[in-house]
């Protein structure tokens, strides 16, 4: 999976709409996904998993599955070579549950086949006996009630997290208030979790796999196995989407336990029903707002409590209370502040990142209390942003101060001056909610506008250690200047591999510029430095910024090479004096941990905004919901790939209108009752509306090239949006994402607003 | 060179169980596996097989032939990106039986073009960017040839217009020549391909291009 390609620098460097690389293998069925790989001697692992929420093992017979013919292996907590946990930020999940399991789809028990179907037979074949136990599903209750079980270590508190400013006075001229909801929405990658583990010769092993990050793999791989970190290798396989899912491992110890136990390679591929119990989800949210305001609808206080259920194990739990805690009240300045957001054990699913982790769930709640506040006002709901909107010098939640720009409400004002689109009185039926399933004639269909706004912050926060390792070489490869840009970054379809190339040929465009220098960005794997996760819309900016400064650095190297030797050309000193390679790490700025008591301090690198219109139509009757169009304008600094870029906000805005119509994974007593294509939905081409776009470039001074990291904000505000809209058309509260048919259709008579 | 496969043989009983749930029916009283031989095209290359009768189009593809363009996103019909070309006509590779065809010609995203000489359709996504993983663009691709074929053929759709689909007000549709591609037409006759990702305006772009161009339909 190597990319090449041609061209100078000018027209295929920073800011070009450069075609990906991998494009044309992707195309054509050339490209490798982790589901591909393939050996010949390989074996098929499969795993089993806990049928309960919350059981006592009792025990475990494997000697029918290790009888089956064809079966390799079969192992349990018992042949975990090292560490038996694993985490992103804690080590409290076993590799494979030891005497207890706490959430339906936990693994139990992992078998190596010579075929796939023998495999998931003798996974079948165990026997275990389970002692079901009660199952904490309530996440108030969790966290709130005394007497309830522990399904966390300590208790089930993951983080409690206030935000303290000002004082909160008791009223104000106006006060609303609200409860509010949103379901668990899956990432849905369509390449559902896979990798090939191969055994070294070295005792160690090399593991190729679709993941966000390899590096934080191999530090939670290597110790579980009992081996040194320079012994368990990953390169990265074609990743089939992440959008979060991929943060935390999965398949990754098992099967590399499956190869050293074997001797043999180890594939494992899920499949989609697998593919729901094998990663986490988006928190569920419970949250209950009160907004106090003037007259003239200027925020006087919020006041927040935040629960998100963050199921069995900790993973990025934490990270995702710090951001609904810092964001809380959205991009809006006010003076008393009073939010309280927690994470919480429960034996539901686990929970960690998804595209926009924390800030999509407080953003749902936060927008839909500003409409509400500009009815109370009698105010138009820009007109009530616009009013509250944050600009660069104001002071967020936690005392951080904007010091880039913000031009939320240039930004509002310009959103609401695009042209609407046409009205829906057409008799044609395949324009109507519904399509031409429509049994009506449209005579319950109205017509709804809907706004939402929505802050993301960019990069790793809260004094994480954030950066990214870049190794530059440039060398002749068949007598022509060569540029190798080689990192350990994730490419998950986000098109980095893309703005890689197209830096290091800004960077070095004296080299591209001699009209035939090629551009290649090497596979990611753990023989270069960490390049971080691919989450967080962090990579343009940290790995961007590393590739940058690894070119700098070479171009300062051949400067100098020049400068001895005034009359050679580029190609002449490379080959005069061989390749010139640099490797560089790069550091956002500096950031700092919440204060645990009042939330206050400078959390974040960078924060990113970006606004939604939705119009829909939506059948009062029928409780169907047509997205008829979707504006947005964002604020990305500087545009790196317009192409790419507008595919990040078509995507995150699809997804934003998943969650606010059509997603969630139905829980009941701790247990996935739709996991299947066929009961959890995502949008079609159909669902998706046509998209009116505005991205402005107003650049941060602090990223390279002035850039704001992009793939997040149009996924917070695009569900807000649309709820407001449906809220517009129907006249009801709503006051739950995902909006489902029955919630329109049979809700009660009386509107509630 | 897939010699795991025929392991398959040796695997008697029902398909897989609900996770997590002990095996405890006896396997000796399923019905033993049975093989059959075929002969199919897979993008013009001609193939003898012995097929396991339960066998999918998807896995003889990807497991048997080494042809892992078309991908496994669901195996359950939901999300389109095992779409191949039967004759064609697009069709689910995962819910079709390879025993089902016998002397069918199968054309899957490897024999629509390859990297150097793309078909028309290839071309067209990777210039609107209509892809970002690309797990499901190998289903798109084969799904929007399919539709162009069916435009060009005058198969009406669910939202070809009335007057098209039904001239004179017959019950049946009839066909009566090529069908203009608009939006709603592609929309509507690729909503079986799923993109994750949100691409779709993008595909939209390349399959309103590529019909527009008058190609592809091959």
């Amino acid at each position: 999976m190597t990319q090449t390609a041609r061209g100078t620098g000018s027209d295929l460097g920073v800011g070009a709409g450069v075609p990906r690389p991998d494009g044309l293998l992707k195309v054509t069925g050339e490209f490798a996904y982790s589901s591909d790989l393939y050996l010949a001697d390989m074996l098929w692992g499969a795993t089993l998993r806990s049928p309960h929420p919350s059981a006592w093992i009792r025990a475990v017979d494997v000697g029918p599955a290790l009888a089956m013919p064809g079966v390799h292996a079969v192992l349990t907590h018992e042949d975990v070579p090292g560490e038996r946990f694993y985490g992103l930020e804690h080590k409290d999940q076993p590799v494979l549950a030891i005497d207890q399991v706490r959430y339906q789809g936990e693994p139990v028990a992992i078998v190596a086949a010579d075929h796939p179907e023998t495999a998931r037979r003798a996974a079948d074949a165990i026997v275990v006996t389970y002692e079901p136990r009660e199952a904490v599903t309530d996440p108030r209750r969790a966290l709130f009630d005394p007497g309830c079980p522990k399904v966390g270590p300590e208790g089930n508190l993951v983080r409690h997290q206030p935000v303290r400013v000002g004082t909160v006075p008791p009223t104000a001229e106006v006060v609303v208030t609200g409860e509010y909801e949103v379901g668990m929405q899956d990432q849905a990658f369509l390449g559902p979790e896979s990798g090939l583990a191969v055994p070294a010769e070295d005792g160690g092993v090399e593991l190729f796999v679709a993941t966000q990050w390899l590096h934080v793999d191999q530090d939670q791989i290597a110790p579980c196995l009992g081996l040194p970190k320079d012994k368990v290798r990953l390169a990265l396989a074609g990743v089939g989407g992440a959008f979060g899912a991929r943060e935390d491992l999965s398949m990754q110890v098992h099967a590399c336990m499956l190869a050293l136990r074997t001797g043999r390679p180890v594939k494992f591929v899920y499949g989609r029903e697998e593919s729901f119990f094998g990663h986490v989800h988006r928190h569920p949210a419970r949250m209950r707002y009160e907004h106090g305001a003037t007259r003239e609808g200027r925020l006087v206080y919020v006041k927040a409590e935040i629960v998100l259920d963050g199921g069995a194990y900790r993973s990025s739990s934490p990270a995702v209370v710090g951001n609904a805690a810092s964001l809380g009240v959205g991009p809006y300045e006010v003076d008393n502040i009073h939010i309280d957001a927690y994470g919480a054990y429960t034996n539901n699913p686990p929970c960690g990142a998804m595209r926009g982790f924390g800030a999509v769930q407080a953003c749902y709640a936060y927008e839909s209390q500003m409409d509400r506040l500009a009815e109370a006002c009698g105010l138009d709901p820009v007109e009530i942003r616009v009013r509250n909107a944050v600009s660069q010098g104001s002071r967020m939640a936690t005392g951080q101060v904007i010091d880039s720009p913000a031009p939320l409400a240039g930004m509002l004002r310009e959103l609401a001056a695009m042209p609407l689109p046409g009205s829906s009185c057409s008799p044609d039926l395949r324009a109507l909610p519904g399509g031409v399933a429509q049994t009506t004639h449209g005579e319950g269909v109205r017509r709804g506008v809907g706004y939402g706004v929505g802050i993301k912050n960019i990069c790793f926060s809260e004094g994480f250690d954030d950066y990214s390792t870049a190794r530059v070489r440039v060398e002749l490869l068949g007598d022509e200047p060569h540029i190798l840009v080689h990192t350990a970054a994730a490419e998950v379809g986000q098109g980095l591999v893309t703005v890689q190339a197209q830096i290091a040929r800004t960077e070095l465009a004296e080299l591209a510029d001699l009209g035939a220098a090629r551009v290649t960005v090497a596979p990611a794997d753990t023989s270069v430095g960490s390049a971080g996760s691919s989450s967080a819309s962090r990579q343009s900016y940290v790995t961007g910024g590393a590739v940058r400064a690894a070119c700098v650095a070479v171009r300062e190297r051949l400067a100098a090479l020049r400068a001895e030797h005034p009359g050679l050309g580029p190609a002449e000193l490379l080959r005069a004096h061989g390749p010139v390679e640099e490797t560089r790490e790069y550091r956002h700025r500096p950031t700092h941990p919440m204060d645990p008591l009042t939330g206050q301090g400078d959390s974040h690198v960078q924060l990113a905004l970006c606004v939604h219109r939705a119009v829909v139509d939506v059948d009062v009757d029928l409780g169907l919901v047509k997205v008829v169009e979707l504006a947005a304008v964002q604020d990305v600094g500087k545009i790196l790939n317009p192409p790419a870029l507008e595919g990040q906000i078509h995507g995150g805005s699809a997804q934003g209108l998943g969650l606010a119509l059509m997603e969630e994974i139905q829980v009941r007593d701790g247990r996935v009752l739709n996991p299947s294509f066929t009961d959890y939905l995502i949008p079609t081409i159909l669902d998706m509306p046509p998209m009116r776009l505005s991205i402005l470039e107003n650049p941060d001074p602090a990223a390279p090239y002035g850039l704001r990291g992009a793939g997040e904000p149009p996924t917070l505000s695009s569900t807000p949006a649309i709820a407001a809209a449906v809220r517009a058309a129907s006249g009801l509260a709503l006051p739950r994402v995902p909006i489902r048919p029955q919630d329109i259709a049979l809700a009660p008579a009386a509107p509630a607003r | 060179m897939r010699e795991s496969w025929d392991s398959r043989e040796r695997i008697a009983g029902r398909a897989g169980r609900v996770t997590g749930q002990a095996n405890t029916s006896g396997d000796a009283a399923a019905p033993p596996p049975v093989g059959a031989d075929l002969r199919i095209s897979v993008n013009g290359a001609w193939h003898a097989l012995t097929v396991d009768t339960r066998e999918s189009l998807l896995d003889t593809l990807r497991d048997r032939l080494g042809l892992t363009g078309a991908k496994k996103g669901c195996d359950h019909g939901q999300c389109g990106a095992c779409t191949v070309l039967i004759d064609g006509r697009r069709v689910l590779s995962c819910l079709t039986l390879t025993v089902s065809l016998d002397d069918e010609s199968v054309t899957t995203v490897e024999g629509l073009g390859l990297p150097g000489a793309p078909h028309p359709l290839q071309r067209a996504f990777v210039e609107h960017d209509a892809l970002q993983c690309g797990f499901c663009t190998p289903g798109q691709i084969c799904s929007a040839v399919g539709v162009l074929a069916e435009a060009a053929e005058g198969r009406p759709s669910l939202v070809t217009h009335r007057d098209r689909a039904h001239p004179g007000g017959s019950a049946e549709p009839v066909i009566t020549g090529a069908l203009p591609l608009d939006e709603e037409e592609i929309r509507e006759r690729m909503s079986g391909n799923l993109c994750r990702c949100g691409a779709y305006p993008g595909i939209l772009a390349a399959i309103a291009e590529a019909a527009r161009a008058g190609e592809g339909a091959r």
